[in-house]
């Protein structure tokens, strides 16, 4: 019965997404405020019955509902609760439901928050999202209706894929998603605002939160996706560059650029149609991620159970969602008249680089991922592209960006100079090279590449912080008096601090953990010891233990350093019989140092089993903590940025109390 | 010129959107790694039958001599999917008359033997693989999994997963009409 009621609920929030997609824009179109306002409530009619049917799915999941056949096929009477409640979005349907619920939810989030918004553009906005809801609960109720019943029902379920019953890895879609599908309400902005005709400093200031939330919750996560591939899949890297990791790092590449271009055209009103053209583009990658993960156009790890069917329903939604904003596009941005004029040394030349350099680098990083599609159409040969194809292109498009990260913030608007901006980084800069020969002597060797993005994170960390200690003049005047600044400065500007010094931090560990990683990989049987990066590891040994719905062989590993005891390891291997698969649980001593991390592998051949001997691969990644460490950074720096007064919802306007000195960046 | 510009984004999306359309060719598989027994001989395999079920076991010698292609199918009871396949298998057993063996992956005989009981069983020879040994032998990834062989113990073709739903079942019809072991209905 209650599954049968969330289907229901799905029906009519499909019917009122109907009603919303059309009243509200007739309204706006003739004045007729009632027309327009009647999207608030359709608005948050829509998050109550999509939430509806997401509580009835995850009740069917909770109580093991066998007789719902995306519940037999994805849980397991005898799963976690925890695992159980992350079931209901494991399956191709479940994500798909909490795909909708994020979308509606922040169609309902601008609809009851947003009050400070013209109406017609509120209600235009709104009723493009209802466009999207629509599209999304007809291919969820005509071809992946999630509560589908199965007669007669299974004893017991298929259990969810076992290297998705983890922690990290529950909460991985969800934030995902609302990054995601919290670009859809910057898109529905974009497209109203052409429908409308205008862009100004006040409409960019509208979407920016909304852009800000959603670079968040994609940053967080991206990096929990990473972070669950690094302790998960038992080999100690945190990215593959695989084309369903890229299809969520495109649309933070361009979201990235979308936040940056965005300011100028809150600040300067200038970049209008950029920034139009950036919003239609994140959200459009954004859907292109969902299709490809979906409909099994390339080969990934990732992807779902597809059917071309579905693949079919997707691409004609991409069509009428991509193809008609980008045809609006093209008939209306023309006319959006330009803003402020600039030199070609100012911020927002600088700002206009960084979009050039990420703009390409998506289209890179977008090229890399669609290579094979492309070559097997046009040849037939199939082939697949892989990490030394980006690493080859990407790296070398990001470094000049950190170059520029770290002087763009000294640039003013309007036009810059040259020369006052050097006099006052000189010594970051002979600070950054001095450090680099510092890292060089103490690691004695290493890539060169390594040292060149060492240099450039270092310059970047130090230049982000002699940003701000300028903006509080910290040396110039009394300590008090600058702290007393600092605690003034509009919380934007620190959350740019944060995000740059962060992407630094994040910096360190990338470079620290693949240019000076050691690895070992033995075959080893109780007594051995292997030495790596000046520790010892002797292996104890593998014993049998029972989890809930798994065995584990779980290995001992003492890890001594110069005779002394540092840390005992507990590698697992897990084998979960009724999904009949296993799955390495890697074990990591992290400090801020570096990681040791180790992992074990069934023996090669049966005979090896009695003896004891198993694969034992130990890595030790230097500094590969920071990039958690720095993606907190990121994170934090985006969520400050929100919190800023001038975004703040309903917030009344503030003259004067802000600092004139103070040129609030991102 | 201005104009020509915003055009752009338009042109390359549609040039993509070109590409994924061919791309969503139900029969390209992007996935697909072709088994590498196809055109090898059938593994060799001995397996014991379900005790109490009066079909017999299966092995290597089995496939051949049957006077045409048998299709040989992997699957378990715990196996949500396989319960699905089942019925479409017993169609083709019953209506088209293929020769059905199967092997029953890493399962309790126990269940198999209930799961055989109430779902019917359209197998002529089962063998029961419980350590899971014939299953590596014939290299599958998953259950279920279906194999064509030919006559003289030839593997012709492999299905991974279950043989559900329109596309699937007309792909494994063509690969049996390929075979020679139904005829091709006219139409």
């Amino acid at each position: 019965m209650i599954p049968e009621i969330g289907h229901f609920a799905l029906a009519l929030a499909l019917g009122l997404a109907l009603v919303q997609s059309i009243l509200p824009l007739i309204g706006a179109n003739r004045g007729k405020l009632l027309w327009m306002r009647s999207a608030k409530a359709t608005a948050i009619g829509q998050l109550v019955l999509v939430g509806l049917a997401f509580a009835a799915l995850m009740r069917s999941f909770i109580v093991s509902d066998f007789t719902v056949y995306n519940v037999a096929a994805n849980s397991h009477s005898l799963k976690p609760m925890l695992f159980k409640v992350a079931g209901t979005w494991g399956s191709h349907e479940g994500s798909l439901l909490l795909w909708t619920l994020i979308l509606t939810l922040f169609g309902a989030g601008v609809a009851f928050f947003g009050n400070n918004i013209t109406e017609t553009l509120k209600a235009r906005t709104l009723s493009v999202q209802a466009w999207i809801s629509t599209g999304f609960l007809s291919f969820m109720l005509l071809t992946s209706n999630p509560f589908d019943r199965i007669f007669p029902p299974p004893a017991d379920g298929n259990d969810l894929n076992p290297l998705l019953q983890d922690v990290g890895l529950a909460m991985h879609p969800p934030l995902l998603y609302l990054g995601y599908v919290g670009f859809s309400i910057v898109f529905s902005f974009a497209v109203a605002a052409l429908l409308e005709g205008r862009v100004d400093a006040a409409w960019a200031r509208w979407v920016r939160p909304w852009t800000l939330a959603a670079w968040t919750f994609l940053t967080g996560g991206i990096v929990l996706g990473s972070w669950w591939a690094y302790y998960e899949l038992g080999w100690g890297g945190w990215w593959f560059w695989d084309p369903v990791e890229n299809s969520s790092f495109m649309p933070w590449l361009l979201g990235t650029a979308l936040l940056h271009s965005a300011i100028v055209t809150e600040k300067r009103d200038s970049f209008k149609s950029w920034t139009i053209l950036l919003a239609i583009l994140t959200f459009s990658l954004s859907l292109l991620g969902t299709f490809v993960v979906r409909s099994g156009l390339l080969t990934s790890v990732h992807a779902f159970a597809v059917d071309p069917e579905r693949g079919l329903y997707i691409l004609f939604l991409l069509t009428l969602t991509i193809g008609g904003s980008l045809t609006l596009y093209a008939w209306r941005a023309p006319a959006l008249e330009a803003g402020g004029v600039f030199k070609p040394i100012s911020r927002e030349a600088g700002l206009l680089v960084n979009n050039l350099f990420l703009g390409v680098a998506t289209g890179t990083v977008l090229f890399g991922t669609l290579y094979p599609l492309f070559m097997e159409a046009v040849t037939g040969e199939k082939i697949s592209v892989g990490a030394p194809f980006f690493n080859a292109t990407f790296i070398p498009l990001m470094l000049p960006l950190v170059l520029l990260m770290g002087i763009g913030p000294f640039l003013s608007w309007k036009r810059a100079d040259i020369p006052g901006v050097w006099q006052r980084l000189k010594f970051v800069a002979l600070l950054s090279v001095l450090l680099t020969l510092l890292v060089g002597y103490l690691t004695r060797g290493g890539p060169l590449l390594a040292y060149i993005a060492m240099l450039l994170a270092i310059w970047l960390l130090m230049a982000t912080l002699k940003e701000w200690a300028m903006r509080i003049r910290l040396f110039d005047v009394p300590f008090a008096d600058a702290m007393r600044r600092a605690r003034n400065l509009p919380r934007a500007a620190y959350g740019m601090t944060l995000a740059h010094s962060g992407l630094a931090v994040v910096m360190f560990g990338m470079i620290g953990s693949s240019a000076w990683k050691s690895e070992e990989v033995r075959f080893v049987t109780p007594g051995t010891t292997v030495a790596i990066a000046g520790f010892d590891v002797t292996y104890e040994g593998v014993e049998r233990v029972r989890g809930p719905n798994y065995f584990s062989d779980r290995g001992t590993l003492d890890v001594k350093r110069d005779g002394e005891q540092v840390t005992v390891l507990y590698p697992e291997r897990r084998f979960y019989p009724i999904a009949e698969s296993s799955t390495t649980e890697s074990a990591i001593r992290s400090t801020l140092a570096g990681d040791i991390y180790a992992s074990i592998q069934e023996p090669a051949a049966d005979s090896a089993d009695e003896s004891g001997a198993w694969i034992l691969r130990i890595l030790y990644e230097p500094l590969v903590f920071l990039i958690w460490i720095g993606s907190g950074m990121l994170i934090l720096g985006g969520t400050v940025s929100i919190s800023d007064r001038r975004l703040r919802v309903g917030a009344p306007r503030r003259k004067a109390a802000v600092p004139t000195n103070a040129t609030p960046a991102e | 010129m201005k104009r020509i510009f915003a055009f752009l984004p338009l042109v390359v999306a549609v040039v993509f959107g070109g590409f994924f359309l061919w791309g969503l060719n139900p029969d390209r598989d992007p996935n697909a790694i072709p088994s590498v027994l196809i055109s090898q001989p059938a593994p060799q395999f001995d397996l014991d039958p379900i005790p109490d079920i009066g079909t017999p076991g299966l092995a290597r010698n089995d496939l051949v001599g049957n006077g045409g292609p048998v299709v040989v199918n992997v699957f378990a009871s715990w196996c949500v999917p396989c319960r699905a396949e089942h019925a479409v298998l017993t169609g083709l057993v019953e209506r088209d008359g293929i020769t059905l063996f199967g092997i029953n992956y890493k399962d309790k005989q126990e269940d198999a033997r209930r799961w055989l009981e109430e779902l019917g069983n359209p197998y002529a020879r089962i063998g029961s693989d419980l350590s899971g040994r014939a299953g590596i032998e014939w290299g599958i990834s998953g259950v279920p999994e279906t194999f064509i062989v030919g006559n003289d113990g030839t593997v012709l073709y492999r299905y991974v997963g279950p043989v559900v739903g329109e596309d699937a079942i007309s792909k494994f019809r063509e690969a049996l009409i390929q075979a020679g072991a139904l005829k091709r209905e006219n139409s």
